[in-house]
């Protein structure tokens, strides 16, 4: 299987009554909270965190994209991605952003992902979602009700922009370009892998199907909570009769590693009392703006995620504890040999080829990140990466150019070697 | 409350309700923010004079289609594809909140369609000294005493008619709410100030002083742009959905307006 290290870039320094002094963590988030000297120290942390992640052995590195949102400071994954493929070799470089429909033209997408993978060799999985109704219809100001329509179209217009070998006109609904014509276009033919990170909705699931694309359920809470939402998914695709491939799907899971159960309590409780308490921290005003979630959706009585963890939070009230967040499976911790016990339960249970960890999550300083990620590439991961490779081949996954043929980064020269 | 006579318009292919009660000379009512999920007093008070006939804009109750609609253009050629089938032709239009700023529109882009107008609480415009609230962006279930200083009146307003199964009505609801988004997002400014000097018809605008959603101050802006006479009443003791919260003094300024 596939083990990535997903990053989400929290903000670390929210004050500890934050819940009880500030409304929301996102969209109208109290700018005064922000200190831009303490995000340079956050993203060149972060971005070494990623870094040492991917030269640990994870399969690849994963950003996505929020605004206006203090769990998460990469509104541009681009960036951050762009940086990444410099300073890695082998790691896939999994952007799971770009929100399509924020985009105008959608061509920028289609050029700046055509970029990474060309900077990377061919690393780049593009994920594609629809974006929180937070980041698209508050903070973006997006129509709710014409949201997923325009996703759709700049679907169809960044796949054609990758893969039609001429210069081509787009009369979309939404978009109308008498040119289009990328340059770069993606090193990878015909187009890199694209993965659709996505709530529960139905449509998305038999979407994903049609269009032979991998499923990610990004859920904050865990396997338990999970595996209604993956049953179902893998339901419809019995039904629509797509195999049990289970490189078909992406889970997320919180994890932390330790020598023992008992390390683990001590060192992880602070930053995941700090993520579900403080990061999601979300008003409900934002949560579900009509039309956001589609009629079939309604129909089908799938929450969305952002509700859900909406819903969650207020029934948690004062967030949730360090025994719910254990006891609800929303991060999994323990010894090496524990965690590899459970979470190869959670692979087969739920049939997820691609697992995406948060090993760094909350206030979690680059210290215990990086004991987090060291320990589960020495010894957690050994015990995982060999499931489902016997049975199934895996199609979703980056074809890089060759290594000899990838160019290397020169360090630049001193002014002595220069002279 | 006898029913009302039922009848449907097509409007890009797709069937949209219209009610009708009454007899006398007609008035045309396109309805607020939830559409008419039932017959109200107000209508009944009209009734008691005029014919009146109140067609259900694509999206809201009765009608769909409000996923066609894309462009300011879409919407003034819907509603007008609308009030024409209905059979406005030179009689009085009343438009409430949504249905307001489309009234206006109507009147605006085809003045021979509408004889005289009356806007209750109309969207349209954007004072960014006094915004429109952003609707959407609401704790759930606080619309019913953000809309009117009778909440209990806009919860029954808006609860499933008889025979309608709980669940189906809910996405009836929700299918409103988001054509009314669909209109307004996210500012609830539609450029109709480009526009009201178009309205040329005698124009009574009407505003309930309890307001929450768009001030009372809006009324001076629409009366200030539309180039027809035009009377501003301010309606003691209503809120946004001042035809709901003040049925009576309503209808009696819409009598004194239009006879």
């Amino acid at each position: 299987m596939k083990l990535l290290w997903f990053h989400l870039m929290p903000y670390t320094r929210l004050p500890e009554d934050f819940r009880e002094r500030h409304n929301s963590v996102w969209v109208d988030i109290d700018r005064r909270l922000f200190d831009p000297a303490v995000a340079h120290r956050l993203y060149n942390e972060f971005m070494d965190e990623l870094e040492f992640a991917a030269a640990v052995g994870f399969d690849g590195i994963c950003v996505n994209e929020h605004h206006a949102n203090g769990y998460g400071l990469m509104p541009s994954p681009n960036l951050i991605a762009a940086a990444l493929a410099r300073r890695t070799s082998d790691a896939m470089l999994c952007v799971l952003g770009n929100s399509l429909a924020l985009y105008n033209p959608p061509t920028r997408v289609a050029e700046e992902m055509a970029m990474i993978d060309c900077i990377s060799g061919g690393r780049l999985i593009a994920g594609f979602p629809v974006g929180t109704p937070m980041d698209t219809c508050y903070a973006y100001g997006q129509n709710p009700s014409m949201l997923r329509a325009r996703y759709l179209e700049a679907h169809d217009l960044i796949v054609e922009a990758w893969t039609r070998p001429e210069t081509f006109a787009f009369n979309g609904r939404f978009n109308q370009l008498r040119y289009v014509n990328i340059w770069p276009h993606p090193l990878q033919k015909p187009r890199p892998p694209i993965w659709i990170p996505g709530g529960g909705s139905v449509e998305t699931w038999q979407w994903c199907a049609k269009m032979d694309y991998v499923y990610c359920y990004l859920s904050y809470f865990g396997y338990k909570a999970g595996r209604e939402t993956m049953m179902g998914f893998w339901r419809e695709m019995e039904r629509l009769g797509k195999d049990r491939n289970p490189y078909r799907a992406g889970f997320l899971q919180f994890v932390g590693v330790a020598e023992s159960r008992e390390e683990a309590l001590r060192l992880y409780k602070e930053p995941a009392e700090y993520f579900y308490g403080r990061c999601l921290h979300v008003d409900s005003r934002y949560v579900n703006p009509p039309g956001y979630n589609s009629e079939a959706t309604q129909r089908a009585k799938v929450t969305s995620q952002v509700a859900l963890a909406s819903q969650r939070a207020a029934t948690f009230g004062g967030g949730a504890t360090w025994d719910e967040i254990l006891a609800k499976g929303f991060v999994i911790i323990g010894s090496p040999d524990e965690v590899a016990e459970q979470l190869k339960t959670v692979a087969t249970d739920l049939n997820v080829g691609h697992l995406m960890l948060l090993l760094q999550f909350g206030n979690m300083s680059r210290e215990l990140a990086g004991y987090n990620t060291k320990l589960f590439a020495e010894r957690v991961m050994p015990q995982m990466s060999p499931l489902f490779d016997d049975a199934w081949e895996n199609r979703w996954w980056p074809k890089p150019l060759p290594k000899p043929a990838r160019v290397a980064p020169q360090p630049v020269e001193t002014r002595e070697a220069a002279e | 409350m006898s029913a009302p006579a039922e009848r449907q318009v097509e409007v890009n292919g797709l069937p949209c309700r219209v009610w009708e009660k009454g007899s006398g000379s007609p008035v045309f009512y396109l309805a607020g923010l939830a559409g008419l999920p039932r017959w109200t007093p107000f209508l009944d008070r009209l009734a008691e004079r005029h014919r009146v006939v109140a067609p259900s804009i694509p999206g809201f109750p009765g009608a769909t289609g409000h996923d066609r609609l894309d462009q300011p253009l879409d919407w003034v050629a819907a509603v007008l594809d609308l009030l024409e089938g209905a059979g406005l032709a030179g009689g009085d239009l009343i438009g409430a909140s949504i249905g307001g700023a489309l009234a206006a529109e109507a009147a605006a882009m085809a003045p021979g369609l509408v004889r005289r107008l009356v806007l209750i609480a109309p969207f349209g415009l954007y004072d960014k000294s006094v915004p429109p609230t952003d609707l959407w962006g609401q704790k759930p279930g606080s619309w019913p005493t953000l809309l009117s200083v009778r909440p209990e009146a806009y919860k029954e307003l808006v609860a499933a008619p008889e025979g309608v199964a709980e669940a189906e009505w809910s996405i009836i609801m929700t299918r409103a709410a988001e054509t009314a988004a669909r209109l307004l997002w996210p500012l609830a400014d539609t450029r109709l100030a480009r526009r009201l000097h178009r309205i040329r018809c005698p124009t009574l605008v009407l505003w309930g002083a309890e307001d929450k959603v768009l001030a009372p101050a809006y009324a001076e802006r629409f009366a200030a742009g539309i180039a027809g006479k035009c009377t501003i009443r301010i309606v003691a003791n209503a809120g946004h959905l001042a035809d709901l919260d003040a049925p009576g003094a309503v209808a009696e300024a819409v009598f004194e307006a239009l006879g």
